[in-house]
């Protein structure tokens, strides 16, 4: 007979709940793994879900790296020309945003548009006994809902990582613009005569890495949700919170790294 | 129901011994014993909390048990594999209390999800011809192109019937399938898992705490108290039990 017995901890509470809530993430990233390399793959559901993430973060990626460009260009203009060193201002703006901008600003927004949206939508599947509703008909709901979200992520955010880069680029072009009459090609060529291959490569690389994070997060929150329609806004708020906490963690890793590699 | 006497002695297609659950420190359900036979209606009766839908989430292996035998159409749940399980659940059909109808896609493709996740060969025509199968039988034909969010209670109770329906399930599981509704839509949902059942040949446990709905729909009530059966047998002999809590609970729900 089982009877009502004290809950007995290891460390304390706090601690026993940080560790369980550490392992059910750790096992939530091995079943991804597992999942998304065992079919089905739901490919028009990944497809629909990259249609949703990248295709509709356009206009925002777009506004927010054209500003970006220009709002960098005009704080770094003065500082470089008390050194009479404005014809360098192509190239700094180049590797500020091709090594770090492009990737960090990308994956800032994602983090909040994205992954909010990913928490709150598997929230609220879940506490409404959706996600439930899956199983009982024989659907794996985290592959169908996990996997291809997380896919989605992982492809998309480093394809709008570039645009915005890009983008950026376009705005510091307008910005210098306005200031000399330089042509288009000339920015260009100035700016990229700096630019190595492992620029581009740690930049798409670290943007791989901000998309699984940001995905793989707001999935996790979504589908662990509980206590209701609070535990959907605490899931989509947590989503936010921690993916952006991570990203710039490893911003900072990945650097370390790309810039071990550069120098050694 | 009068076939009761005779189903009886047939092997049971659910069957559940000895079940015990428990969450933390709660103990839930303590030594559950039930038979339920091939046509029948099992309504199962008793408080808010009491433990009845996590009776019927164990039976679909969405929640596990902490000690028992749990045997539905010849399987023992808590021992299939994934694939086993997957395979088992295709014949039982599950209607949330919530209904849990996906709220990003429309009644049609609320229906057709299921089967073009289940049925990798079926054709356009085939799909077409199984949704408008079972919104006929559910009596919302008209409401195939709306979203979930525009259907009144019932209609979303009736959506989630039919979403059970259209992979033709040998039992149906209810959870508080008139939770929430006007007593005429309860008659109305009532009436239907009775048509159900003759329509589909199913075999059902309805889940509830609603008297009418009890009375009606069930061929045999099961009376939850507790954390166990303390009365198992056609609507009237449970009302007439002697038994000063099942009393109490028929009182206070003729009173309400």
């Amino acid at each position: 007979m089982i009877n009502s017995r004290p809950r007995k901890y290891l460390f304390t509470k706090g601690l026993d709940q940080y560790f369980t809530d550490v392992y059910k993430a750790y096992k939530f990233v091995i079943r991804f793994f597992k999942e998304a390399f065992h079919p089905p793959f739901h490919l028009r559901e990944i497809i629909n879900q990259c249609y949703e993430i990248g295709v509709k973060s356009l206009p925002l990626i777009t506004l927010t790296g054209f500003i970006t460009g220009i709002v960098f260009t005009k704080q770094s203009r003065p500082s470089l020309s008390e050194f009479g060193a404005t014809s360098w201002l192509p190239s700094l703006i180049s590797i500020a945003i091709v090594r770090a901008l492009g990737a960090l600003v990308t994956a800032l927004i994602c983090a909040g548009k994205v992954g909010s949206s990913i928490g709150a939508e598997l929230g609220s599947m879940k506490v409404t006994e959706q996600i439930e509703a899956m199983e009982v008909s024989a659907i794996n709901p985290f592959k169908y809902l996990v996997t291809t979200r997380v896919l989605a992520c992982t492809i998309t955010i480093p394809i709008l990582g570039l645009y915005c880069g890009f983008v950026a680029l376009m705005g510091s072009y307008f910005s210098v613009y306005t200031n000399e009459s330089t042509s288009i090609v000339s920015f260009f060529h100035n700016g990229f005569s700096t630019i190595t291959f492992l620029d581009v490569f740690s930049s798409v690389i670290k943007s791989i890495v901000f998309g699984f994070t940001i995905g793989i997060i707001g999935c996790y929150k979504g589908y662990n949700a509980v206590h209701g329609t609070l535990g959907v806004g605490r899931a989509a708020n947590q989503a936010v919170v921690l993916a952006m906490f991570l990203v710039f963690i490893e911003e900072v890793t990945i650097v370390q790294i790309a810039n071990w590699i550069r120098y050694y | 129901m009068e076939k009761n006497d005779t189903i009886t002695n047939a092997e049971p297609i659910i069957s559940i011994k000895g079940l015990y659950k428990s969450f933390g420190e709660l103990d839930i359900l303590k030594d559950i014993n039930l038979d339920v036979y091939k046509g029948e209606n099992m309504v199962v009766l008793g408080r808010s909390g009491s433990g009845k839908s996590v009776l019927i989430k164990i039976l679909v292996g969405l929640l596990p048990p902490d000690k028992g035998i749990i045997k539905v159409l010849g399987n023992e749940v808590n021992k299939l594999s994934g694939k086993e399980l997957d395979a088992l659940r295709l014949r039982i059909g599950f209607l949330f209390q919530s209904s849990a109808l996906y709220d990003s896609m429309n009644v049609r493709q609320n229906l057709e999800f299921p089967l073009t996740m289940n049925k990798k060969n079926i054709t356009k025509q085939e799909i077409n011809t199984a949704v408008e199968e079972v919104l006929d039988a559910v009596g919302l034909k008209d409401k195939m192109e709306q979203m979930p969010s525009d259907l009144s209670g019932g209609q979303r109770k009736r959506i989630g019937i039919a979403r059970t329906l259209i992979l033709k399930p040998e039992i149906m599981l209810y959870d508080e399938p008139t939770a929430g509704l006007d007593p005429i839509t309860c008659e109305e949902i009532n009436k239907l898992i009775r048509e159900v059942q003759k329509k589909y040949n199913t075999s059902s446990i309805i889940i509830t705490h609603d008297l009418t709905c009890a009375k009606i729909t069930g061929d045999r009530v099961a009376m939850l108290l507790d954390g166990k059966f303390v009365k198992v047998g056609k609507f009237d002999e449970v009302f007439e039990s002697d038994n000063e809590e099942i009393k109490s609970f028929f009182n206070y729900n003729f009173i309400q």
